[in-house]
């Protein structure tokens, strides 16, 4: 195909990043004060990328291998481990769901050098590509901006956007393409990378398949009815399908009514807007989700942010907003939403819904859950955080979720009492403005939806359903053992493991795709700059043989890249019943 | 000079030792009190409250909350939607009255194109339907950058991106660029999705009169004296017009020459979001740029959506690789938003492939176009606003019955009375409280290129004698 994505004009031979020229200069100084900061620290240079694209010769000194060496570890501050949300979440503790949310405070040097890998990729890499004709116009957007862009991202950005050409299943295939210039145009060689284990997509009930009940339904509805629509649910464009899927989706929740939209980012983004606006509150999780964070601005309400899925942040920030009323005014508030998420996609924490159920119910806050990754990956049947806690859905206000991942779609959902539902049909931006969802897309979900509700007549939904909790504990438990640092809880099926360092962001992601295993790498600005993370998502599709082979090939890249940051080994499972969770310390 | 300042030093220290302990206590005092005031917090943001443990459980208690959706009134229903069984195409099932389409915005026909679908289908077996990932994370697929190559070949510019919605793509586009201070100059009559743009983007915005060059260029040239009270500010001020090519609210095309015009002349950049227009005017379908022959690099960024023309789903940008590739971090619909299902992608590109093969297609349409605007000319109590090329246009009373509630309901009946006898309208749906500059109600009627000449003149006599038995 040779599609060269990027630059206009592509970087000269010449101008390639080196230490070299006016860096150099500017390294000394940077070096001496960081020795003089970090006497401890290792005298050479971590170098920037460990393994570099394909074609990249190693710059000056920038030599592989220069990681402090293990032993180093032992200079480390001690590790230890906190409970999320402590006291609140401790009344988890020793229940038989929820398990321990373990958070392995970071070690301390790797902050410290986290920092120095950002200040040494910012000297190394000066190079303008992108140029502007419109050189007497105000700047389209400022270098400062460009900053990370140019000096962190662009020298690891082969480890995103992999073009792969096949279905997202359990193992993919990926077009090989390399860069000549340091990632700022790549070229595809028209050769495939085979049968990749993807431990990347969100697929985590292994719908996304291209044969089978609902791929077939699919099709059929596709040569019935075209792929578009080309009206909006307001006007002409409310199929009979999508009435269908909304009162599967209804029966599905548990709730009374559901209506569906055709992006999950819009259905956050234009119906929260929607269901509060000026003299209303808004209190969300500080690590929600862009598109409840836009759909909350461009509600023109109050917003409120309270620490993650801490009960006693959340529950003081609701009684000072009664208490106190809107800021100077003093007038009460019109209604409070509380925003949060089923399970936060780069944690892999659960929301402690039954502690935020109590408090809206005690506050008479309004609750909006959006279940994007816990829809369908949750639950004895796949109903989510609400069947996983036990809880009723009608406690929930506000339950949206998306079709992107479990059922292996596209679109989103709001679910609720039917009040709310008929507002939203006449008042969502989405319902009046937008073009309704895509007819094959809709099959899609009612197909796969049917198949988790066994209403296919078959147990296979609810087989996979089983298969993703089994290997979600499976593959969360090994990393554990190997020495990794995992976020997030144990039934959580997203798992961020982590690497701390942005140069690692690379290394790991080309080493594992290296080995034929699909990962996700997550650094700056989805996190924070000094706790980079890989993330897997394990899916029903993956066998346990996948999940070995997987799993093996992480123990190597964690060894060569020196990942095994955890002090809490656990001990390997033996005879022991699977779900004990004593951590004893492992010597090494 | 040097040794006298040691002097001072010297005796500083010794006043230093001398003073009496109350004094250098004092001195301390005050120092730490200097301390104090300079971090100290001027205001608080929340008083303490006094207010005992009981008081705040009373006032917790007497809280209520308005309900979480006004409570509908049982005399006004919310209004149903319409049921569409089968395929939304030419022919369509409307609450089970088989009609002719004049309300969906498939223009070009190829909704149910059988290329379309065959490529679709081929795709759906070869990928699926989801992509269970955004585009960073394993959701961009072949048929993606494929569609990004066509469409940035279609358009003859550098580079495009593709959302997957529509609505999105403007709405996301703008904010990537235009940030909290910056000032956007819009048309009044800009579609809902701009405004919502506009409203993320956080900017200083300004609206001109619906295609008014002279009102634009009074506000533009207001702005250039404020600029030179202010030249510091103005020279990181960055400046936009967001523009329609077609505007859906009122069928006017706008007058780009004269835009680009002031363009250079203002150094303001363009953008142009031409959701009807793309695949609609022009010799080629390239849009309005075509249309007037104006350089595409004239215009900074072009939007349009997948879901009209082209009968997909999903929007896309093109223009300079420079502007474009900067959405790839920061369009906030592009990076965290699953990537659009490839085989709507596949049927997006074959509908590109139709339409790059015929290029009469595009007069066709005019021609229908214009045939009924002609025939929809001087119905008593309707006016006809939009161009004549325009394959969507409105009906408008002539005279306000009174309220915008009453002329929703004349219109009504008169899209009722059209529907009962096989021609499917629909009137120009709007959030009456969220419209910036809500647009007088209006009959949203759509010309493809399946009508045929009959259906043409059918559907204008049948609006005229719809006319004439409800308003008359």
């Amino acid at each position: 195909m040779g599609v060269e994505q990027g630059g206009s004009s592509p970087l000269g031979p010449g101008g390639a990043p080196s230490l070299k020229g006016p860096g150099k200069h500017l390294l000394k100084p940077y070096l001496g004060t960081w020795r003089i900061i970090l006497p401890g620290t290792p005298g050479v240079l971590p170098s920037v990328c460990l393994t570099l694209p394909p074609h990249q010769e190693v710059s000056s000194d920038g030599a592989p291998g220069a990681y402090p060496s293990k032993n180093k570890r032992t200079h480390l501050p001690t590790v230890w481990e906190l409970e999320s949300g402590a006291g609140v979440g401790r009344s988890f503790r020793g229940e038989r769901k929820g398990g321990p949310w373990t958070f392995e405070e970071r070690p301390g040097v790797k902050v410290v050098s986290a920092g120095k890998h950002c200040v040494l990729c910012g000297i190394v890499n000066k190079s303008e590509v992108y140029k502007d004709v419109l050189s007497e116009f105000v700047p389209l957007y400022q270098d400062f901006e460009n900053f990370y862009t140019r000096n962190l991202y662009m020298r690891i950005r082969d480890s995103w956007n992999r073009p792969i050409c096949s279905v997202p299943g359990a193992k993919f295939d990926i077009l090989e393409r390399v860069s000549y210039d340091y990632n700022w145009t790549f070229k595809y060689t028209g050769r495939i990378v085979n049968d990749v284990i993807n431990m990347g997509s969100y697929n985590y009930l292994g719908f996304a398949e291209n044969s089978g009940v609902c791929a077939d339904a699919a099709a059929e509805i596709t040569l019935k009815y075209g792929v578009g629509v080309c009206s909006t649910r307001r006007e002409i464009g409310n199929l009979d399908k999508h009435e269908e899927l909304e009162k599967l989706a209804a029966k599905f929740l548990g709730v009374d009514a559901a209506m569906a939209f055709g992006m999950g980012f819009a259905t956050n983004s234009m119906n929260i807007p929607a269901l509060v606006g000026k003299g209303c509150l808004i209190l969300s999780d500080e690590l929600n989700h862009a598109s409840l964070v836009l759909g909350a601005r461009l509600s023109g309400a109050t917003i409120r942010v309270f620490k993650h899925n801490n009960m006693q942040s959340l529950e003081k920030l609701l009684k000072d907003a009664i208490v106190h009323g809107q800021p100077r005014t003093h007038r009460p508030w019109k209604k409070i939403l509380i925003l949060v998420e089923g399970i936060y996609s780069m944690e892999g924490s659960i929301v402690h819904l039954p502690d935020i159920v109590s408090l809206k119910k005690k506050y008479k806050a309004y609750l909006y859950l959006d279940e994007a990754h816990s829809i369908g990956a949750l639950g004895p049947t796949g109903r989510g955080v609400v069947e996983y806690f036990g809880l009723d859905p009608r406690d929930v206000d506000i339950m949206m979720g998306t079709f992107t991942k479990s059922f292996g779609a596209a679109g989103g959902y709001i679910g609720g009492t039917k009040e709310l539902v008929d507002y939203l049909r006449t008042h969502s931006h989405s319902a009046v403005y937008a073009t309704s969802m895509s007819p094959p897309v809709v099959e899609q979900i009612i197909a796969s939806m049917k198949c988790i509700m066994g209403e296919d007549g078959t147990t296979l939904g609810q087989e996979r359903v089983q298969q993703l909790a089994e290997n979600t504990r499976y593959f969360r438990r090994k990393l554990q053992e190997m020495g990794f640092i995992i976020y997030g809880n144990d039934d959580s099926p997203v798992v961020p493991m982590m690497l701390y360092m942005p140069a690692k962001i690379g290394a790991f992601g080309r080493e594992m795709l290296k080995r034929n295993i699909g990962v996700v790498v997550v650094g700056f600005p989805a996190t924070p700059i000094i706790e980079s993370r890989a993330r897997f998502c394990v899916s029903a599709a993956h066998t346990k043989e996948m999940l070995d082979t997987a799993l093996n090939v992480i123990n190597e890249v964690g060894d060569l890249l020196q990942l095994k940051y955890s002090r809490h080994r656990l001990v390997p499972l033996l005879d022991r019943p699977f779900d004990e969770t004593t951590y004893e310390e492992n010597e090494d | 000079m040097a040794s006298g300042q040691q002097w001072v030093l010297v005796e500083m220290v010794q006043a230093f030792y001398e003073a009496p302990a109350y004094h250098l206590i004092l001195e301390g005092i005050l120092i730490l009190w200097i301390i104090r005031l300079l971090f100290s917090k001027t205001y608080k943001l929340q008083d303490s409250s006094d207010l005992t443990e009981k008081e705040i459980e009373e006032i917790i208690e007497e809280w209520q909350p308005e309900p979480l959706v006004p409570r509908m009134s049982k005399e006004k229903p919310a209004p149903s939607y319409n049921i569409v069984s089968g395929p939304p195409c030419h022919k369509i099932t409307v609450n089970g009255k088989q009609c002719i389409n004049f309300a969906s915005f498939n223009f070009l026909g190829l909704l149910d194109n059988d290329r379309v679908k065959n490529q679709a289908l081929q795709s759906l077996r070869k990928y699926g339907v989801g992509t269970c990932g955004p585009r960073g994370f394993y959701g961009t697929f072949d048929v993606h950058l494929e569609l990004e190559d066509r469409l940035a070949k279609f358009m003859r510019t550098e580079e495009a991106i593709i959302y997957s919605y529509g609505f999105a793509t403007i709405a996301s586009a703008i904010p990537a660029y235009s940030k909290r201070g910056d000032i956007v100059f819009v048309d009044e009559a800009a579609c809902f999705s701009i405004q919502k743009g506009l409203q993320a983007s956080r900017s200083h915005i300004k609206y001109f009169r619906h295609n008014d060059m002279e009102d634009l260029e009074r506000i533009l040239k207001q702005q250039e004296l404020e600029d030179q009270k202010n030249p510091r500010k103005a020279r990181v001020t960055r400046r936009f017009i967001v523009v329609e090519g077609l505007y859906m609210n009122t069928g006017a095309i706008c007058p780009l020459p004269e835009l680009v015009k002031l363009k250079y002349k203002y150094k303001v950049r363009i953008f142009l979001e031409e959701s009807l227009s793309f695949g609609v005017l022009g010799q080629h379908g390239r849009g309005v740029t075509e249309h007037f022959g104006v350089n595409i690099d004239d215009i900074d960024l072009i939007s349009a959506n997948m879901e009209n023309s082209l009968a997909s789903v999903g929007g896309f940008c093109c223009g300079r690789s420079f502007v474009i590739d900067h959405q790839r971090l920061s369009g906030q619909g592009y990076c965290f938003s699953a990537s659009l299902p490839p085989m709507l992608a596949s049927a997006a590109i074959e509908a590109l492939n139709i339409m790059e093969e015929d290029q009469d297609i595009f007069r066709l349409l005019r021609d229908k176009c214009k045939l009924i605007h002609k025939e929809l000319q001087g119905i008593s109590g309707l006016k006809v606003v939009g161009e004549s090329i325009s394959p969507a246009f409105h009906l408008q009373l002539e005279q306000s019955s009174g309220s915008r509630e009453s002329d929703v309901r004349i219109l009504n009946r008169i899209v009722e009375y059209c529907m009962d006898r096989k021609i499917a309208l629909t009137q120009a749906h709007y959030l009456e409280k969220e419209e910036k500059f809500l647009p007088p109600p209006s009959i949203r009627v759509v010309v493809t290129v399946e009508q045929t000449e009959e259906e043409l003149e059918m559907a204008a006599n049948l609006i005229k004698e719809a006319a004439q038995n409800i308003l008359q």
